[in-house]
């Protein structure tokens, strides 16, 4: 395929979508409001595990003001009781026999205003009966732990599922040939989106048409709205599922989660509109969190830096249901990439997967499918391997990234990485960092007896997912669809699947069909998340927005461009083959000046003009895009911290990310993507934590102690870039919605180690508080992951 | 009980429960959703408008506390069908992405302005280190309100101080 030089479509545009967001007239879900609408409320256990022995709603039913309360054996008797999880397991709407975590949906109070709702759950009496608590993940298969999932059948332990990939005999063999092997303990702590809007829904059953409408926080409506036909036994037909502006999502709204289904059961039970909306804490405590791996590594290498193996064994804290959302043949999301961007010979990986008394979820958090936590693990090794060989940590990635003449490439894991050039990435960072000049000032600066760290990270993302003979979430398969309206006077409506949360969908997508189409993007409305108005796809998660929908787009906007070719010859009279796109026009080969642009043909497809038997008039066309590979961006990342030695306190100076994502149609919201994505890291690095004590209760429950980057705690983000089109991609994009959050935390943990090497510190687990900064320099390693008693 | 508050020049009077917050007499009472509701603990700032003078967090701000005073919501930034140049530079930096933190932390970035008309960055990032941003990783915010202090004062606008003067 060619990739098109990118012409006036592309480039820095402003966003369509700040008009409204500027002046406060964007439209989130919380700000639907619905004639005769009522308010949810969830009650949620204050205890990790135990039998519910008795609920009593008498008290809140009675309150004037409530309209409906309803209990985990309410929705048994409506079937609804338990819903699958994406992972093919169950969780619970609402608690009928134990509690599993804190926070757990309990009872749902329909009342007439937000206030009376919450006071009505305080009038519901539940009796728990608790239960011994499994809140440490490397306990969980313990011999006599407390079985959290007796409702499966036969299930006698908190065990899930072991998966590994790669090839354990050569890895085995390359590890006994090896001059070095290091390796290391290391936990991605439980971490969560958090995104600044919580999430919500309003639900209208018109209880005469028969029709369900669903406001809702969803990354991905038209899956959702399946689900929810499939769950419920609606007719798909009779839901419309309607994501409005949303305000981040990250992986969090994602999920289908019980609010959901009680605002649903709500308004089925009134016969009004309900909304729910979830508070902070609800947000935090219940929805899905991000990573809780527990990984050791293994590195092989020869004497003088070459890495011959990698070995990866991972202890996966899923919560108390499996409800992990990755394509259903991966358990273990992408993690099988954890050999990075390393040209080596053999890497094994094995996962083993429990049930935990804490919150369900774990793929989320622009993780690209647990690509952050295999990113994390092979920078890592990298840096103690390095150090072990005494090297430097670049000149050791240097020797061993990928060779742009090796792609395509596939990995030992099976990955077919598309294309690269990362040696002239890692050199354009080094250049931007001033990498000489920082080793000698780091130098200097130890001599003085400070503490100043250089990190490196290299990380290679498969995004876009993916080629639906192998990639599916609950059996539908990962291609999207895109429908293109092409008006009479050339103004066009573009449909797509995908969901914006903050992307610019609306910009890039009118971009890339101004582009095919040789049109303004002033003239293409980008219509998304809505069932009733879009083709069918899967959503916008794992970067897969321009990756799939937006080849969908330029697709569709080829195929309605060979259609005007027609129309174009009928005008021109000359045969189709005598026509050529050149500069936004269908020409006369030979006579470019005897040309049609898309707007006048447009009108003559719907005019009386005669075109040949069996060519349709009209310009309108739909396309379905399945991949044929993951795209794979990859980019070099450096961080400079600076280190108090006597208070912990780590301080990001520089931070400097070359990516390369492609073609970017619109860079102005590619640096955007990044400078967000580099901010997370710096946050998973040194401050979020969703930690529990050892009772399960939650520690993260609220933005108190669930700490996130401010403007004080981010450095003024150095880009530079790199442009290496994906050779499969029909406009040569690869996505960039994650790069920044898989690639940043290991560049900042790595600088911080870089930093306390002086004081023998190999290793220290995320987040680098100022107190676990401490500790490692007395030479003691905290558990992030529990209760600092 | 009742209450008056004056809202982006105009004035209401509505019947409130006294437990009632700021944020949804707003929102749900006025109708006003362009501010927004994130964290119940006055960590993250998507509320923040002004009361009188000042921005205030205004999940915890009882609307009773807002009785006879005046609040300068996002909605009341655009002045006689111009943009404030905060809003302006919001746009024209790429200081959005979801759009959700946007009203209120253009609303700091105002007051900021108005008392110190050329901030550094620095200064810039020190005045909304109140309010969080999940998207944009704060450095297109800092550009969009040095843009907006690079085009102040001429027909710009901007400046919502009293009659009665600020600093």
């Amino acid at each position: 395929m060619s990739v098109p030089e990118p012409n006036g479509a592309y480039g820095p545009v402003p966003r369509k979508e700040d008009a409204r967001f500027i002046r406060g007239r964007g439209v989130f879900v919380d700000d639907i409001q619905l004639p005769g609408m009522l308010y949810g409320a969830i009650l949620r256990s204050p205890v990790p595990h135990a039998r519910i022995a008795a609920v009593d709603t008498v008290a809140a039913a009675a309150h004037p003001r409530v309209e409906a309360v309803f209990t985990g054996q309410d929705l048994a008797a409506l079937g609804l009781a338990w819903m699958p999880t994406i992972s093919q397991d169950t969780q619970a709407v609402l608690a009928t026999d134990k509690v599993r975590f804190q926070g757990q949906e309990v009872a749902f109070v329909v009342a007439q205003d937000r206030y009376s709702a919450r006071d009505a759950l305080e009038l519901i009496h539940v009796e728990y009966e608790p239960l011994p608590v499994v809140a440490d993940a490397e306990r969980a298969l313990d011999p006599g732990a407390p079985v959290i999932r007796d409702d499966l059948p036969g299930k006698a332990d908190n065990h899930i599922f072991d998966w590994e990939a790669g090839d354990q005999a050569a890895t085995d063999a390359v590890f006994a040939t090896a001059d070095v092997v290091v390796s290391q303990d290391m936990l991605y702590p439980r971490s969560h989106p958090a995104p600044l809007e919580t999430c919500g829904m309003v639900a209208d059953m018109d209880p005469v048409s028969g029709r369900l409408t669903l406001w809702s926080t969803s990354q991905a409506p038209h899956a959702h709205r399946t689900i929810y036909a499939l769950v419920a036994g609606l007719p798909e037909h009779k839901i419309r599922v309607v994501s409005p502006d949303i305000g981040g999502g990250f992986g969090n709204k994602a999920p289908i989660y019980p609010g959901y289904v009680c605002a649903i059961v709500g308004s089925m039970k009134t016969g009004r509109p309900v909304k729910w909306v979830e508070d902070r804490s609800e947000n935090l405590m219940s929805t899905t969190f991000a990573r809780d791996y527990h990984m050791r590594g293994e590195i092989a290498a020869t004497a003088d830096g070459r890495v011959l193996g990698l070995r990866a064994t991972v202890l996966a804290d899923h919560g108390a249901f499996n409800a992990t959302a990755q394509p259903t043949k991966y358990p273990a999301g992408f993690f099988h990439i954890f050999t990075g961007s390393y040209d080596l010979r053999a890497a094994h990986c094995q996962v083993t997967a429990v049930y935990t008394n804490k919150a369900p979820g774990g793929v989320a958090y622009s993780c690209s499918f647990r690509i952050t936590e295999a990113v994390y693990l092979v920078e890592r090794m990298m840096d103690i391997l390095a150090r072990e060989l005494g090297m430097d940590p670049a000149e050791l990635r240097m020797k061993n990234l990928l060779r742009p003449e090796q792609f395509p490439y596939i990995t030992p894991s099976g990955w077919e990485y598309d294309s690269g050039d990362y040696p002239r990435a890692l050199a354009l960072a080094m250049d931007i960092a001033g990498y000489g000049e920082l080793r000698r000032e780091q130098a200097e600066k130890r001599e003085r007896g400070e503490y100043m760290g250089i990190g490196i990270s290299f990380f290679t993302e498969g995004v876009g997912a993916g080629p639906r003979a192998h990639m599916d979430i609950l059996g539908l398969g990962m291609a999207d669809g895109a429908s293109l309206r092409v008006h009479p006077t050339g103004t066009a409506v573009l449909g797509v699947s995908c969901q914006t949360q903050g992307q610019g969908h609306e910009t890039t997508f009118a971009q890339i069909v101004a582009h095919e189409l040789g049109l303004s993007p002033d003239d293409i409305e980008v219509v998304h998340g809505d069932t009733d108005r879009t083709p069918f796809g899967l959503g916008t998660y794992g970067s897969r927005s321009t990756p799939v929908s937006g080849a969908a787009a330029a697709m569709v906007a080829r195929k309605v461009r060979e259609r005007a070719r027609v129309v174009a010859a009928a005008m021109l009279e000359v045969s189709p083959d005598d026509l050529e796109w050149a500069g936004g026009k269908w020409r006369v080969r030979g006579d470019p000046d005897k040309a049609k642009g898309i707007a006048e043909i447009a009108m003559a497809a719907h005019s009386s003009l005669e075109l040949p038997a069996g060519v349709e008039g009209h310009l309108d066309a739909e396309f379905v895009y399945n991949p044929p590979n993951l795209t794979f961006p990859f980019g070099a990342y450096i961080c400079v911290t600076d280190v108090d030695a006597g208070t912990g306190q780590v301080t990001v100076r520089r931070f400097i990310a070359v990516d390369d994502c492609g073609v970017q149609i619109n860079p102005m919201i590619v640096e955007g993507q990044v400078h967000g994505g580099l901010a997370d890291g710096v946050g998973m690095a040194l401050m979020q934590v969703i930690a529990f004590d050892s009772d399960g209760n939650c520690l993260g429950g609220s933005f108190m102690d669930y700490l996130l980057p401010t403007s004080v705690e981010c450095p003024s983000w150095e880009l530079g870039q790199t442009v290496t089109p994906s050779p499969h991609h029909p406009i040569g994009a690869k996505g960039i919605g994650e790069s920044a959050t898989v690639g940043s935390p290991p560049a900042v943990v790595n600088s911080v180690m870089d930093a306390l090497a002086p004081f023998g510190v190999v290793h220290a687990d995320m987040p680098l508080t100022p107190a676990n900064v401490w500790s490692a320099i007395q030479g003691r390693r905290l558990r992030t992951d529990l209760a600092l008693t | 009980m009742q209450i008056t508050v004056t809202v982006n020049d105009a004035v209401f009077t509505r019947e409130v429960e006294p437990r009632l917050l700021l944020i949804h007499f707003l929102r749900d009472e006025l109708g006003l959703t362009g501010s927004h509701w994130g964290c119940d603990t006055s960590n993250c700032g998507a509320c923040v408008v002004w009361l009188d003078e000042l921005p205030v967090k205004s999940c915890t701000v009882l609307a009773a506390m807002a009785d006879g005073r005046r609040v300068l919501t996002v909605e009341g930034l655009e002045r006689d069908g111009r943009l404030d140049p905060v809003q302006e530079g919001f746009a024209r930096c790429h200081g959005l992405q979801c759009g959700f933190c946007t009203p209120g932390m253009m609303l700091t970035a105002r007051w900021l302005l108005d008392h110190h008309p050329d901030p550094t960055p620095a200064q810039i990032r020190e005045a909304l280190s109140g309010q969080v941003c999940r998207c944009t990783g704060y450095e297109n915010i800092v550009r969009s309100v040095r843009w907006a202090a690079q085009h102040q004062g001429g027909d710009g606008g901007g400046g919502h101080r009293s009659e009665s003067g600020g600093v």
